[in-house]
C-alpha cells in the first residue's frame, strides 16, 4: 500500500472517531506499524487551571489513539482493534500553549496481540512529556493465495 | 474561616451544603473534567463518579464502544479526584478550607499524575459508565490509587486503573 494510501486511510479513520474529533486530533504521519498523531492546544483541555497545563487524561487519550492507528496499520492487521492495556508514565508537565504529538510504534504482533510502544513530545523533542506501552487485540489479515 | 465551636451540631443541612460546595468548587474548577462531562455523587466522603453518555465520547462507532482514551481519562479524574477529596477531608472538616474561597478560585492543589496502568476488561456500550476509587496506599510524597468502571452491572466492571501520584507538600498549597 502507497504511504499516500495510508495517510488517507487513516485520515479517514480518525475522522470516524467522534472522540478523536472532539479532542481536535490530526493524522501527522502514518508508515506501517507507526503512527504520528498531534493534538492542538486547547483551554478546554487543561487539567489544572492554576498551571494551564494539558490533562493527564487528555494526553492519555491522544496516546490510545495513536497506538491503536498503528496497530491497525501493521502489514499483517485485518482491520480494527481494542486496548486490552495500557500503561502510561508522565514525566513532565506539557508546556502550556504547545501542541503534543504523539509517535507509537506496534512492534511486535502475535495471532491475537499486537504490543505497541509510544511517545508524548511538545516543542521540546529531547525532553519527552510521557510515554506508553501496551498490548491491543489484533487480527491477522487471511493469507493471500 | 474561624474554626467551628464544638457544643452544638451544626444543622444537616448547613453540613450537606459545606461540603457539596467544597466538592463542586475543586471538580469544576477544572476545564478537561467539564468538556468530560465528569460529575461526582457524594455520600458522606465517598464519592462515585459518573461519565454521562455522550456522542463524543465514543471511539469505535461500529461496535459502538467508548473510546479507551475516554474510559482511560475517566479513571484517571476518578482516582485523582478520590485523592484529593480524601487528602483534603479532613481540613475541610476541621474548618482550615473554606468552601466560599474554593469557589473564588483558591483552591488546594492537586496531586500529580506520575504513572497509570489501564485494563481494559469489556467494551464500554454507549450509555452512562460510573467508576470509585480506592486508596491502596496514602504517604506524605506518593499515593497509590485503584479505581474501577463499571455500566450497567457493578459486578462486570469495564476497566480498572492503578494509579500512583506525587502528593502536593503542604507549603505547596495555595
Amino acid at each position: 500500500m502507497s504511504d499516500d494510501k495510508q495517510l488517507r486511510i487513516a485520515q479517514q479513520f480518525i475522522s470516524s472517531l467522534p472522540h478523536a474529533q472532539a479532542l481536535g486530533i490530526k493524522v501527522v504521519e502514518i508508515v506501517p506499524g507507526r503512527s504520528v498523531f498531534a493534538m492542538p492546544y486547547d483551554e478546554k483541555l487543561i487539567g489544572d487551571p492554576a498551571t494551564g497545563v494539558l490533562a493527564g487524561g487528555a494526553v492519555s487519550a491522544l496516546l490510545d489513539t495513536t497506538c491503536g492507528a498503528a496497530v491497525m496499520s501493521h502489514p499483517e492487521s485485518a482491520g480494527m482493534t481494542a486496548t486490552l492495556d495500557l500503561r502510561i508514565d508522565y514525566m513532565r508537565p506539557a508546556t502550556p500553549g504547545q501542541a503534543i504529538r504523539a509517535e507509537a510504534e506496534c512492534y511486535h504482533v502475535t495471532r491475537s496481540v499486537a504490543f505497541v510502544r509510544a511517545v508524548a513530545l511538545d516543542d521540546d523533542r529531547e525532553q519527552p512529556v510521557a510515554t506508553a506501552s501496551g498490548a491491543f487485540t489484533f487480527t491477522k489479515q487471511e493469507a493471500k493465495a | 474561616m474561624k474554626p467551628r465551636k464544638s457544643s452544638a451540631p451544626e444543622p444537616v443541612q448547613v453540613i450537606k451544603q459545606r461540603r457539596d460546595a467544597a466538592l463542586t468548587a475543586l471538580v469544576s474548577a477544572s476545564p478537561y473534567v467539564r468538556f468530560l462531562g465528569v460529575r461526582f455523587d457524594r455520600r458522606g466522603d465517598e464519592l462515585t463518579a459518573i461519565l454521562p453518555y455522550d456522542d463524543m465520547l465514543i471511539g469505535n462507532p461500529g461496535l459502538p464502544a467508548l473510546h479507551g482514551g475516554a474510559t482511560a481519562a475517566f479513571l484517571e479524574v476518578t482516582a485523582m479526584m478520590g485523592l484529593a477529596w480524601s487528602h483534603y477531608w479532613p481540613d475541610l472538616e476541621a474548618g482550615r478550607l473554606d468552601p466560599q474561597e474554593m469557589a473564588a478560585g483558591k483552591l488546594p492543589r492537586l496531586p500529580k499524575t506520575i504513572g497509570m496502568t489501564v485494563d481494559y476488561l469489556r467494551s464500554g456500550l454507549p450509555r452512562d459508565a460510573y467508576a470509585r476509587a480506592e486508596i491502596t496506599r496514602s504517604g506524605r510524597r506518593y499515593a497509590s490509587v485503584r479505581a474501577e468502571a463499571w455500566q450497567d452491572n457493578v459486578s462486570r466492571p469495564i476497566a480498572h486503573v492503578t494509579a500512583h501520584f506525587r502528593m502536593p507538600s503542604g507549603d505547596d498549597r495555595s
